[in-house]
């Protein structure tokens, strides 16, 4: 999850996993300095992840503080072999899609109008051309990164949702269906979509006019 | 195209998010493979699908987390203590 993202290597990971151990400990004892120490330690990354889902910056610490409030009042239930932060990280992405069912939906394109259309023989009415470079090596240009977000966020709602899940918090298909309510199979048609899109609305970009 | 693949354009874009989880039947996944073998329009599409999952990871991955806005941090710690 990117939660956990810089938290890599054996020591790191003991060392971090060593201190959420001892957070627990203390949030499950009723220390009221743990949970401030466990807002200030995890409330960041929480808030990056948060921005993505939710348009507005007030929403997005609205959320980290939902979840905040709700891990504090399930901190009793948390299991030690759990990591604190993909624990807290499956709170907020929950947090995030509720106060998304409860925004006003903004008018949007349908998704149809990105996906690949087909001649009646079956073969693709505009043949797909090779990007002209790797995505490992485009995407370390903040300039493209920039485009990649907005492209995202134009994507329709519903897609766009499953494809965060899924492709960047790395959420399994059944995870996805169950925090939202849909089968597994509806999952993976989204997610497809969602992708085809986004590469319809990368595509002019990826090849040459971004430089 | 110069030869026709077994398989149209359609059902090879259909199944793509199958076929890169190595989720097909080896028999279906023979036809795919025939097909790309011979259409360069969807090895490009594959290729372009491929980078569109790694690009939305990459464009989404965390810079260095910094510290919380400290107004974050208090409303948060208040809205605990008066629950």
């Amino acid at each position: 999850m990117l939660a956990h993202a810089g938290v890599s290597g054996s020591s790191r990971s003991l060392s971090t996993t060593s201190i959420d151990a001892d957070l627990v400990a203390r949030l499950q004892a009723g220390d009221s300095g743990a949970f401030e120490a466990l807002v200030r330690q995890h409330s960041m990354p929480l808030l990056r992840v948060a921005r993505r889902f939710l348009r507005s910056e007030e929403d997005a610490r609205d959320a980290v503080q939902d979840a905040f409030i709700s891990a504090y009042k399930s901190i009793a239930a948390f299991a030690s072999n759990s990591r604190l932060s993909t624990w807290l990280h499956r709170i907020l992405v929950n947090a995030c899609l509720m106060r998304l069912r409860t925004q006003r939906r903004h008018p949007e394109e349908a998704i149809e109008a990105y996906l690949p259309r087909f001649a009646e023989d079956g073969h693709q009415v505009e043949p797909s051309a090779a990007w002209d470079e790797s995505a490992d090596a485009m995407v370390e240009r903040e300039e493209v990164r920039g485009i990649v977000r907005a492209a995202i966020d134009r994507l329709p709602e519903q897609y766009r949702i499953v494809l965060l899940l899924r492709d960047i918090e790395e959420m399994t298909t059944e995870e996805t269906a169950e925090a939202l309510g849909i089968t597994a199979n509806a999952v993976k048609i989204r997610l497809h979509r969602a992708r085809q899109a986004l590469r319809t609305l990368l595509d002019p970009h990826m090849r040459g006019a971004t430089r | 195209m110069s030869k026709r693949p077994y398989l149209p354009c359609r059902e090879i874009i259909a199944f793509l998010a199958d076929y890169l989880d190595g989720a097909l039947a080896l028999e279906t996944r023979s036809k795919f493979d025939r097909h790309l073998a011979v259409c360069p329009s969807c090895v490009a599409y594959l290729a372009s699908y491929r980078d569109t999952i790694r690009m939305a990871k990459g464009a989404s991955r965390d810079a260095d987390a910094g510290d919380p806005p400290e107004e974050l941090v208090r409303a948060i710690v208040a809205s605990v203590r008066r629950e």
